[in-house]
């Protein structure tokens, strides 16, 4: 996928800008977060299983080349397939060469993000397959030819007056003066249309949310039931999984289970949450009669063993996107890549490099609560940080933002001179607004207050307060 | 190798070779012995409430359960359920030993084919394995008589759960599986593969509101046999269930 996260600034003011946008972020705010909270509340073990669901994974990153290789055997043993790809080329080819073997002329395809990342689907398209997206959401982003916006709810930034010009524009087939009475109505004529493709695809492209080393399976978890129409009828299955997705046992992966649904959606579990160990057996009526597991590095080896390894722990839950002031106000598209959020922001410069992407783990407020929210405790804000700290190690740091830093240093290193200058400027700016409250235009300062008010300083320096109290007591 | 290039940069980053046999072995182990976790709770009761807990979680997820005597009252009841939702009396029928067994010609006017679905079919009737009551959901693995199409391209499924297969938590239904289970292509017990169902299929892509009636059944409908005398609702017992320990009776294992 082309990354667009240098313009990030560009993008997130078009974002602010965009009234269909911020209408849709309005409508989302807070959904997925009050059933989060209710679902959690709903089981006190939560935290204590946000601890399990941490150490699991750290063991799991400790001995990823065990399990690797374990989970490998459990595959050949059941008579499916494993396929190694240290690059997004590498698994793309591996994909294509697949689908070809099976005279593939049309494929159904589950939501998969790491299938975003490695673009599967242009690949298939140059190269004469045609993909369909079955998820609701991704179906009708295949339509308008756009990029996922959220990890698990694609669509994020539509309105449903969208999805009815979509559907309306796109499905000429159907009288144009249908009326949708009830989002269901637009659910039910997704159905229809995807009924016809599940049941004429040669292959069906799944990603994973787990694999189990001691059964060789792929979990996928699914509120639809697409994924399982996706692995199910067609005559070959492939499951796309990057290598960290991996864990040792069906316990360790319902541990983690306890947690996936309720900080994505709020649920205290999916609708669907599917197991697949190979293909067809002997006897069976239905399922696919090939299995492929397409492991993909990609970058995520490199992460090992750096200040950036936690990252790998994330299970794609969105519940810090869900969190995130800057998510909400932008929307997703603005981070110019496939993740976005504060997951994206730690996750993405590891993956296609700081260079480009240097933006992102600046667009953080530090407020912690991704953090907070994270059911396997990824220390979002920490990474960020150290995204932070090697973008300036590598000059990549804008040079206004450099020569300001090191204006800051050079006074901070001279805290006499420091307190001298901070309560000069609160003095001064005290002065200017006294009786304002608040200032909502200040010369040097306007791109702050565009947006928001600047509180007038009162009561001195944070310094001067702090020696005030201390000589009280 | 790409496999060895992929363990190579692994190990690197973890600053070591491959593990010693020790620590394999031990990794080994924790696969052999596969250590439960922390189990919430919520699903650890006396076995009437733990049924009625699944009945109200399945509910919770907009599904609906019906409870019968025995086997000999299924018909009356997937005839009466057909009926009450305008459905017609034909289904497909998952070919399970149990499911042939009951008595269908009690009502004559239900039509059922023993085989896998097709698109066109509009009502199943699916044979369940187990059931976890700490969410509500159905535990349906692939087999020769459990195809996994009748949980999928139906518009109703209808699942026969016997109550003595409801179980608290998830892990106890793995146990079950692995103490009843073999697979004669691995030599495991995974089947090809392992449907967990919590109520009827559903989408959250339009706007982020639950609308019900995605791309699998839009209605599941649990018929539950009381085979379980052990759980069945207090009261209609006629021996006094015995009493709670706090806390709930201890899972085995944990």
């Amino acid at each position: 996928m082309h990354v667009t996260s240098p313009a990030f600034k560009e993008n997130s003011a078009r974002a602010l800008a965009n009234p269909g946008l911020q209408k849709a972020l309005g409508t989302a705010k807070g959904a997925f977060l009050q059933r989060r909270a209710a679902a959690v509340a709903n089981l006190p073990e939560f935290e204590r299983l946000r601890d399990i669901g941490r150490d699991i994974k750290n063991h799991t990153l400790a001995n990823l080349d065990f399990y690797l290789e374990a989970f490998e055997q459990k595959v050949l043993a059941a008579g499916g397939k494993v396929h190694w790809c240290s690059s997004a080329d590498d698994a793309r080819a591996v994909v294509l060469k697949i689908c070809k073997a099976a005279g593939a002329k049309t494929v159904t395809k589950g939501k998969s993000m790491i299938s975003e990342e490695l673009g599967i689907n242009h690949h298939l398209e140059a190269h004469g397959i045609q993909p369909v997206e079955t998820d609701l959401g991704e179906y009708i982003l295949q339509l308008r030819g756009e990029a996922p916006s959220h990890i698990i709810a694609p669509a994020f930034h539509l309105n449903r007056e969208d999805w009815e010009a979509d559907f309306r524009r796109l499905h000429t087939d159907l009288p144009a003066d249908r009326v949708f009475h009830e989002r269901r109505d637009i659910l039910a004529e997704a159905r229809t249309r995807l009924r016809d493709r599940f049941l004429a695809a040669d292959v069906g492209i799944t990603g994973a949310n787990f694999l189990i080393a001691e059964t060789g399976s792929s979990v996928i978890v699914t509120n639809e039931g697409n994924g399982d129409l996706t692995q199910t009828l067609p005559r070959v299955h492939i499951a796309l999984a990057s290598i960290e997705k991996v864990v040792p046992t069906l316990e360790d992966a319902t541990s983690l289970l306890r947690l996936l649904a309720r900080s994505a959606t709020g649920q205290d579990f999916s609708v669907y949450t599917t197991f697949s160990t190979a293909a067809r057996r002997e006897a069976d009526l239905d399922g696919p009669e090939e299995y492929h597991v397409v492991l993909v590095d990609s970058g995520r080896s490199n992460m090992i063993g750096t200040e950036f390894q936690e990252m790998l722990r994330c299970i794609r839950c969105a519940a810090c996107m869900n969190h995130c002031p800057v998510y909400g106000a932008v929307g997703g598209h603005a981070y110019g890549w496939v993740y976005p959020g504060p997951m994206g922001s730690v996750l993405t410069p590891s993956l296609v490099g700081i260079d480009k992407t240097g933006m992102l783990p600046n667009a953080s407020t530090f407020c912690g609560r991704c953090e907070a929210v994270c059911p396997v405790k990824i220390p979002l804000p920490k990474m960020m940080r150290h995204w932070r700290e090697r973008e300036f190690e590598r000059h990549l740091t804008p040079a206004a933002a450099r020569s300001n830093l090191a204006l800051w240093a050079w006074f901070a290193k001279r805290p006499g001179l420091y307190r001298l200058a901070t309560r000069a400027a609160t003095g001064v700016l005290g002065l200017l607004g006294r009786g304002k409250g608040a200032f909502t235009s200040l010369p040097l300062a306007g791109g702050w207050t565009a947006g928001r008010d600047l509180p007038v300083p009162e009561g001195g320096t944070f310094m001067a307060q702090y020696a005030k109290t201390r000589r009280r007591r | 190798m790409t496999k060895d290039a992929i363990l190579g940069a692994i190990r690197r980053g973890l600053k070591r070779g491959p593990l010693p046999a020790d620590q394999q072995a031990m990794l080994a182990g924790r696969l052999a012995t596969h250590p439960r976790h922390l189990i919430p709770a919520r699903s650890r009761l006396p076995r009437p409430e733990q049924v009625a807990l699944f009945i109200r979680n399945v509910e919770k997820e907009f599904g609906t359960v019906e409870r019968v005597p025995d086997h000999a009252a299924i018909p009356a009841a997937m005839g009466e359920y057909l009926a009450a939702q305008n459905l017609p009396s034909r289904f497909v029928m998952a070919p399970h030993p149990e499911l042939t067994a009951v008595p269908w010609a009690d009502r004559p006017l239900l039509a059922f084919e023993q085989r896998r679905a097709e698109a066109t079919d509009q009502v199943s009737l699916q044979h369940g394995y187990a059931a976890v009551a700490e969410t509500g959901t159905l535990m349906l693995p692939s087999a020769p008589e459990r195809p996994t199409t009748l949980n999928l391209l139906v518009e109703t499924e209808v699942v026969v759960l016997r109550a003595s297969r409801v179980v608290g938590a998830y892990e106890e239904a793995w146990d079950l599986l692995r103490a009843e289970s073999r697979d004669a292509r691995s030599g495991g017990f995974m089947p090809r593969n392992i449907m967990f169902v919590t109520g009827p299929s559903r989408s959250a892509d339009i706007e982020q509101t639950l609308e019900l009636g995605a791309h699998g059944p839009r209605r599941l409908h649990v018929i539950l046999v009381d085979d379980d005398p052990a759980a069945l609702p207090m009261g209609d017992v006629a021996v006094p269930p015995p009493v709670a320990v706090p806390g709930g009776p201890p899972a085995p294992g944990d």
